[in-house]
């Protein structure tokens, strides 16, 4: 096994107990927006496609890079666009009911 | 921002540079994903986690050298994908939020599939690949795929395209053990054996199927707990996509989503009151015999129907009135007319309140935000457990287009497929009122005896049209 794989497992297995613990208390009425957040966060996919893109050779690499680059476009600005909106709704609230 | 001094003082090279900065843009999404968890943090999260995003895009961009020609196809496929998802995002109405969650996800699964099928061609005619490089690309591309096929399915399905009723067939479950023993032998031998393409290209296909045929039988109403799961995959995928690309933040990012998506999973299978198998492989919503027969039932019986100034009089002269959103509000965009007639009544002396299932609605929260955006106050909003004993002393329980949430069957009947999922008990109210389009059974596809219920009064039609009509007649009381 080499030092950088030994790395990334390292990384992997921290990340998974890290994701589970940061989200360990979430009330119900956050589970839509918190599910539509973290499905924005794995657009980071879009880093890969773009580094798969321009690293291609010949037609066929290029073009699966090139759709990865906008399926991975769709899923991080839809996913961060989605749940801003959701989370609007929560605010207009929070004045109005101070002012009651 | 103090390691751009480091970079300067301590003379870090362009690659060291590079991986603090990831790190930095994984620490972004760690400290987003923790404020989305909690109410009053939540839209600084999703800022948060889209600050990391930026950052981690924008270094990524130092690391890769693309021809001039190829510069400009990505600028394309950028712009083409904003248009797509920003417009998407934006025009999707609240209610079909969901869905609108499945496909985002999809096209991320989707992307990670291509992501490792791109870098293991490229890898292969470089005959510079290892084990490691195929087990990671064969995870990446069966469940990227599986979480693609699987989120369109679920987004025909909430989206009405396709019957949200689950779909099962005699010897599906063979089929399905075949399909993924057909995955299995096929990833053993690109792992093993072959680096064909061809063979990967196989295994792309037969995922899809799989996932198509993971997310048939499971019934509309138990969408948003797939839509969970499946994103729990994409990021899984992703991670699995860093580990072939040797790209840390893919890792981080996916494995985070992956990790928390599978915790969140179960969560929302918990506020269901049901297990994550039960969820999964049930087939909940199919019109079994012992649902037929109810249904049989309840045909005999005679539903009373009421005019709204019967009903306008009741709600106006009652002390307590408890208000059940569900589905049929937000269809209809009814929570604005629900505010303007609980005012009313609170008017007139009446004590309202609203009762929140944690499912009502299609995903979880959907009823909050709806009625948040109505300005309806925060401590009117009761959960189910703060409520449930309140139902006994209430005049009237309004059930405004719910219908799975309240139905007893779920306490009484064994042989329901909702039995032991928590209700809220409006059947102990004096009065029931049910606004309903029709008799048609809810999303879960199940008879709701409450409707038969000598203390239930029923009023058809759009949930907005009928509550205006009962604003005017409790205004006329």
């Amino acid at each position: 096994m080499s030092p950088e794989l030994v790395g990334y497992i390292t990384t992997f297995v921290l990340a998974a107990f890290v994701g589970i613990e940061v989200i360990s208390k979430v009330p119900t009425i956050l589970h839509t927006p918190l599910m539509s957040g973290s499905n924005a966060i794995h657009g980071i996919i879009f880093v890969g496609a773009l580094s798969v893109t321009s690293a291609s050779h010949g037609t066929v690499q290029l073009w699966l890079g090139l759709l990865a680059v906008v399926l991975a476009t769709i899923n991080v600005v839809g996913g961060f666009v989605v749940t801003d909106r959701m989370l609007e709704m929560f605010k207009p609230r929070r004045p109005a009911e101070e002012k009651r | 921002m103090s390691h751009i001094n480091l970079l300067a003082t301590s003379g870090l090279t362009l690659g060291e540079g590079v991986s603090l900065l990831y790190l930095l843009a994984s620490v972004l999404f760690i400290l987003g994903l923790k404020q989305l968890s909690s109410p009053k943090g939540a839209r600084r999260g999703n800022t948060t986690a889209a600050t990391g995003m930026l950052i981690a895009i924008v270094t990524s961009l130092t690391e890769i050298h693309p021809s001039a020609g190829k510069i400009v196809l990505m600028i394309v496929a950028v712009i083409i994908g904003t248009l797509f998802g920003a417009v998407l995002a934006r025009r999707v109405k609240m209610t079909a939020m969901p869905q609108m969650v499945a496909a985002f996800n999809g096209v991320g699964g989707g992307a990670a599939a291509l992501v490792s099928i791109g870098e293991y061609t490229r890898l292969v005619s470089n005959s510079s690949h290892g084990v490691v490089l195929a087990i990671a690309v064969v995870f990446s591309v069966v469940v990227g795929s599986m979480s693609f096929a699987g989120s369109a399915i679920a987004f025909a399905k909430l989206q009405e395209i396709m019957t949200g009723v689950p779909i099962t067939y005699a010897g599906q479950q063979l089929v399905n053990g075949i399909v993924l023993a057909a995955i299995v032998v096929f990833s053993i031998v690109i792992i093993g054996f072959s680096s064909s393409i061809m063979i990967l290209t196989i295994l792309l296909i037969i995922s899809l199927v799989l996932g198509v045929a993971f997310v048939l039988p499971i019934g509309g109403a138990d969408m948003p707990v797939v839509i969970s799961l499946l994103n729990a995959f994409t990021g899984l995928a992703v991670a699995a996509s860093g580990f072939a690309l040797g790209n840390t933040v893919l890792i981080v990012g996916g494995t985070l989503v992956g990790a928390s998506g599978t915790l969140l999973t179960k969560m929302m299978s918990d506020a269901m009151g049901r297990s994550l198998s039960n969820v999964l492989f049930a087939a909940v919503g199919k019109v079994t015999e012992s649902a037929g027969a109810a249904g049989a039932v309840g045909q005999d019986q005679s539903v009373r129907s009421g005019t709204p100034d019967d009903i306008g009089v009741l709600l106006a002269y009652s002390q307590k009135v408890i208000i059940v959103p569900g589905y049929g509000l937000a269809v209809a965009q009814a929570q604005h007319v629900v505010r303007e007639l609980a005012d009313l009544l609170e008017l007139k002396g009446v004590d309202v309140k609203y009762a929140i299932h944690p499912v009502a609605g299609r995903m979880p929260g959907h009823m909050n935000v709806l009625l948040a955006e109505a300005d309806v106050k925060y401590d009117q909003l009761k959960e189910m457990d703060e409520i449930n004993d309140e139902f006994k002393l209430a005049d009237v329980a309004l059930i405004v287009g719910a219908n799975d949430v309240v139905n007893p069957a779920a306490k009484t009947d064994p042989g329901s497929p909702i039995y032991g999922m928590p209700i809220l008990n409006a059947e102990d109210a004096k009065n029931i009122v049910f606004l309903k389009r029709s008799m048609r059974p809810g999303f879960a596809g199940i008879d709701n005896q409450l409707m038969f219920d000598p203390k239930t009064i029923m009023l058809f039609g759009d949930a907005k049209e009928s509550l205006t009509k009962l604003v005017a007649a409790v205004k006329a009381s």
